[in-house]
């Protein structure tokens, strides 16, 4: 991307892609202000959507991963509930269910990335928190850029796919697909919060991918992604339930089925939204106390 | 297994220049030898970070656990699976992580071929007289995979006490024969779809689809699956020779698609065939190479 010109308030921005190599955003602020950071972090989740666009044949393979096991998972969930509905989940509900999960999952991001941690076993975290900005609201700005991305490059191609053979349901209701969207955009800050946290880990252990792997697995089960919530037993379904991990997959996924509305609805976001005060709000204080104990090489 | 191995990369000097084909490549045996030392050096490498070590071994672990779970919680909510008992889904899983496990830990490290290739390092395998497949499959090798095929290991065993099999000769040797040659196929899979990256070098979940998604199909019974898609994980990609034809014998389940009841015992044929074309695919596929920058 090339160097935009200073803007009205006369601020340079360059802002690139913020992963390794390429050097980050060099914001010249004489003064800082809120509006110049919205722009700032804009810009970060304009580039790095960009830059996501470049990878097309792995955007085809992804879409073609998401749709095999689409496929698969939606026939073993209508083995399950075909004849028999389980507590309402029919068969329409558990192929729709499956095939939006699909396409939700990179969306989220919720295999989880160790671009962080990455940092900061290079030491180049050293550099970014010289940078006037806010750490976690800059890869927050990643996070969101890359969804926009991934929702029509990722989301909707695995849903038609199904379609094309399952009979899957659409919300006919426009009200439906804006609280959808909602959902979705919380379940995005989420899953957000929950990697940083686990990506911090690095500044005590250094190799991450074990607790990062652990802490994925968990959350894709426990956010209903191998199996439904609600084919859970109940105390199990109880326990999922309450987790901020049900606000990544199954509570938007609820909502697109047309389950939750009205009261239903006001839940699933206030479930969303405090956990992710909770895990953002976690988030800076375990980053600001890795902060106290980073040693740069040589310094 | 690992026979494609023995393929030894061996470009001609137009398709990659500063790569020569060794002139006495070395046989088997010493190619096998080369490769445990290489091995036993990755291992004693990831020894020096031990808590990373257990930690990633209990991630792996963790994975299959969720599949396991995911079983379990279908079976909380059903009696059967298209006829087949909870025990008999598990005997399914048990054998086929158990030979995804074993393939993981062997032949995943292939996967890896598009990142050399994308770094041009996949030449220093090229220019050292052993054969290319070998190199990669040593190099990126890693212990803690096993926790991949440790919880299926057990699942496996417990299975098999708990299902209803009349046990002989014949039935254990079945068994045994379903997990080798599992680990066969999928690592022809794996093979194959990593060859791919030669060509088009950022496709590795297209791998994906087949090997990680092959695992989880042949975790059910494929009676499960659509017609079309049933049709093709029995005669297109093999994935059903891998658990599901043998475990139908076992158990005096119905073979899919009226297919003979000695179709159970296809796997090591299946195995073969799969391995001679992953062999075929890795040599054409090496054939094909340009290094970065041309």
């Amino acid at each position: 991307m090339s160097l935009d010109p200073p803007d009205r308030h006369g601020y340079r921005h360059t802002p690139r892609s913020p992963f390794g190599g390429r050097s980050a955003a060099r914001t010249r602020t004489t003064t800082r202000s809120g509006e110049a950071h919205l722009r700032l972090y804009w810009e970060v989740a304009r580039a790095t959507a960009r830059r996501m666009t470049t990878y097309r044949a792995a955007t085809a393979a992804g879409v073609f991963t998401n749709t095999i096991f689409g496929f698969v998972l939606s026939y073993v969930l209508l083995a399950v509930v075909r004849d028999r509905p389980i507590d309402g989940f029919d068969a329409t509900d558990a192929v729709t269910f499956t095939f939006v999960t699909q396409g939700m999952l990179m969306v989220v991001g919720i295999f989880g990335n160790e671009e962080i941690a990455e940092r900061v076993r290079t030491g180049d975290i050293a550099l970014d928190l010289c940078r006037p900005y806010d750490y976690q609201g800059w890869w927050a700005a990643a996070a969101y850029g890359r969804a926009s991305f991934y929702a029509w490059a990722r989301g909707v191609p695995p849903f038609l796919a199904g379609a094309l053979v399952f009979d899957l349901r659409v919300p006919a209701a426009a009200g439906t697909w804006v609280a959808f969207v909602v959902a979705v955009t919380l379940a995005i800050g989420v899953a957000f919060a929950w990697g940083f946290l686990l990506q911090l880990a690095a500044f005590w252990i250094i190799d991450v991918r074990g607790p990062s792997q652990l802490g994925w697995v968990a959350a894709q089960f426990l956010a209903g992604t191998f199996v439904p919530l609600a084919l859970f037993p109940a105390g199990l379904e109880g326990v999922a339930r309450a987790l901020p991990f049900a606000a990544m997959n199954q509570l938007p996924v609820e909502v697109f089925l047309g389950d939750r509305t009205g009261g239903g609805l006001l839940a699933v976001y206030a479930h969303q939204l405090s956990w992710l005060a909770a895990l953002v709000a976690l988030g800076r204080l375990v980053l600001a106390r890795a902060v106290r104990k980073v040693v740069i090489q040589g310094g | 297994m690992g026979d494609p191995g023995t393929t030894a990369g061996a470009p001609g000097p137009t398709t990659a220049p500063g790569a020569t084909e060794p002139t006495t490549a070395p046989g088997t045996v010493a190619h096998l030898r080369i490769y445990r030392r290489f091995v036993r050096a990755r291992i004693r490498a990831d020894w020096q970070y031990r808590a990373s070590f257990f930690l990633f071994l209990a991630g792996q672990t963790l994975v299959a656990g969720a599949d396991l779970a995911a079983i379990a919680v279908i079976f909380t909510a059903v009696d059967d699976l298209v006829g087949w008992s909870g025990p008999e889904v598990a005997f399914l899983f048990g054998a086929s992580g158990l030979s995804f496990g074993l393939c993981d830990l062997i032949i995943s490290p292939v996967e890896h071929v598009g990142v050399h290739i994308k770094a041009g390092s996949f030449d220093t395998f090229l220019v050292r007289p052993v054969g290319a497949l070998w190199q990669l499959l040593a190099h990126d090798f890693a212990l803690r995979r096993i926790g991949r095929l440790l919880q299926p290991a057990i699942v496996l065993v417990v299975s098999l006490r708990l299902v209803e099999v009349d046990w002989g000769p014949a039935a254990a040797l079945l068994v045994v024969l379903t997990v080798v040659c599992g680990a066969v196929i999928y690592g022809a899979v794996f093979v194959v779809t990593s060859s791919l990256a030669f060509w088009t070098v950022e496709t590795q979940e297209i791998a994906n689809a087949f090997t990680y998604g092959g695992n989880v199909t042949t975790s059910y019974p494929i009676d499960v699956l659509g017609t079309w898609l049933r049709r093709i994980t029995t005669f297109v990609v093999p994935l059903a020779s891998i658990t599901y034809l043998p475990a139908a014998w076992l158990f005096d389940h119905p073979l899919p698609s009226g297919l003979p009841r000695a179709a159970a015992w296809s796997g090591p044929l299946v195995a073969a065939a799969a391995a001679l074309v992953a062999r075929a695919v890795w040599a054409l596929a090496v054939r094909h190479y340009r290094s970065t920058g041309s």
